[in-house]
């Protein structure tokens, strides 16, 4: 489902005096459906950057990322577009939303944007609420107000409500108490269930080692010494 | 799948000075694009030549209009480019009083733009103009007002209504939320998210603001001194530019 190939990552930034920094290079694995890999490596070794890199948000130089039949690297925006709405969904640390908009709305978005009906996006979303524990009165308000917990748990309802077969978690179960971390690793469960490809990032050894199948150390990815 | 709107090189000059030059894009049904950069960039010439009011020196905008398919608007005559002004795309001015008719009510400034495309029947008119005041949450008590006595934020929605009763396919917009305080941006940013999910509209969005692009374009270019130094996936751009002028403008936003 998810399948990367030679791909390699570097920064140039222009404004400081043109410092080239290499992050990770020559990267090839993949995951099938129903499969969690999880990405590790100390903190800088690039995992988040991969990670971008397989949503789209990171450009990446060489290689190819292919998700399903589309190949990332090489794929218009709009094509990008398209994958995102149907194809790969990410769950990132923070909620990014329209100020306003109430929370209801928020998680049932991603439904109503692949054709669901209103009710029914709405129905789904009601479901995820109750089970992540945000409090019924919370819903027809913004989640820009909302705790750190709060916000992280409608973030994940949010990258739940629709069922797409490939899935980026990063730290889905940080800032989250016991009861909610069981919910969010329940909800994994159920997406590997139902053919997920799902690519994580997780902090909380217990967690990882739950639902994931396999470990990708990204540290071995690192491209030597940075110019 | 026909590109709504597909323009190659365009480019429009002020005498020696370059206005914008050598632009090319698709844009695609649904689709919401930002255009950033500082000012004097040349967005607002490009937003200008792409919705007909200035004509470019050289270029094509090839438009896929709804009676007659693609057509390009550069060589179109003038009665025909009106139409096609009113009808398959809109123009949401900076400043609300440009796309208003301050001296007409509110009702009037909604209802004129039917009545410019052949609607003829009062009441249908009337009930058209109401329901769209009510769609951009202005009290439809105000009907009869003029925008003269409305708050800026309020203008700016009602000229947001008065340019989507037609159904419009396209809509340009420069700088919609400048100029107006931060709640009422939001306000307007929720408004057109649902305008733009619900009739599937497409939008050119000039704008200073990356947070207001980040929130309602799928996609991106970036303008140095008339040219698009970047374009792509709005959060590729922000989050990992490329060109020096794209990484100073997104490190130089202030966190809040």
């Amino acid at each position: 489902m998810i399948c990367l190939e030679n791909v390699s990552k570097t920064f140039t930034l222009h404004n400081q005096g043109s410092a080239i920094i290499d992050v990770i290079s020559d990267v090839s694995f993949s995951v099938s459906g129903g499969e969690c890999v999880a990405l590790t490596g100390a903190s800088g070794a690039g995992k988040s950057t991969l990670m971008r890199m397989i949503y789209g948000n990171y450009l990446t130089q060489s290689g190819a990322i292919r998700i399903g039949d589309v190949d990332l690297v090489q794929a218009e925006p709009r094509d990008v577009i398209a994958l995102r709405r149907e194809v790969l969904g990410y769950v990132s640390q923070f909620l990014r939303v329209v100020p306003r908009v109430p929370t209801l709305e928020v998680v049932a978005d991603p439904l109503r944007a692949v054709g669901v009906s209103a009710e029914d996006a709405s129905d789904r979303a009601q479901v995820l609420l109750r089970q992540l524990n945000i409090p019924e009165r919370l819903w027809s308000l913004s989640p820009t107000t909302f705790s750190g917990g709060e916000q992280q748990r409608v973030n994940i309802a949010r990258g739940f409500a629709h069922a797409y077969p490939a899935m980026l978690l990063d730290e889905p179960t940080a800032s989250l108490d016991a009861v909610n971390r069981e919910i969010v690793l329940s909800l994994i469960e159920e997406a590997k269930a139902r053919g997920a490809a799902i690519i994580g990032i997780f902090h909380d050894e217990a967690a990882r080692a739950r639902v994931c199948d396999r470990e990708i150390d990204v540290s071995r990815f690192a491209s030597g010494v940075a110019a | 799948m026909t590109a709504l709107l597909s323009v190659k090189d365009l480019s429009k000059r002020y005498g020696a000075h370059i206005g914008c030059a050598d632009v090319s894009f698709d844009l695609y049904p649904g689709e919401v694009m930002g255009i950033v950069g500082e000012s004097g960039s040349g967005k607002s010439t490009l937003l200008n030549c792409l919705a007909g009011h200035l004509a470019p020196d050289a270029g094509q905008v090839v438009f896929d209009t709804r009676t007659d398919g693609p057509k390009d608007t550069v060589t179109m005559s003038e009665p025909e480019r009106r139409m096609l002004g009113r009808t398959d795309s809109a123009f949401v001015h900076q400043h609300a009083r440009d796309g208003l008719r301050m001296g007409i009510s509110a009702g009037g400034n909604v209802g004129e733009r039917l009545m410019a495309v052949g609607e003829r029947h009062y009441g249908d008119i009337r009930g058209k103009a109401t329901d769209w005041l009510e769609r951009v949450e202005i009290d439809s008590a105000r009907v009869d007002d003029r925008p003269t006595t409305f708050s800026g934020g309020m203008q700016q929605r009602l000229q947001i209504a008065r340019n989507l009763v037609t159904g419009p396919r396209l809509v340009f917009m420069d700088e919609p939320t400048g100029g107006l305080d931060v709640s009422v941006q939001a306000r307007l940013l929720d408004l057109l998210r649902g305008l733009v999910r619900d009739m599937g509209l497409s939008a050119i969005i000039v704008t200073h603001d990356l947070a207001v692009v980040r929130l309602l374009a799928d996609r991106l270019m970036v303008m140095k001194s008339g040219r698009v130094v970047e374009a792509g996936l709005t959060d590729q751009v922000l989050d990992d530019p490329q060109h020096a002028y794209s990484q100073l403008l997104v490190s130089s936003v202030l966190q809040v």
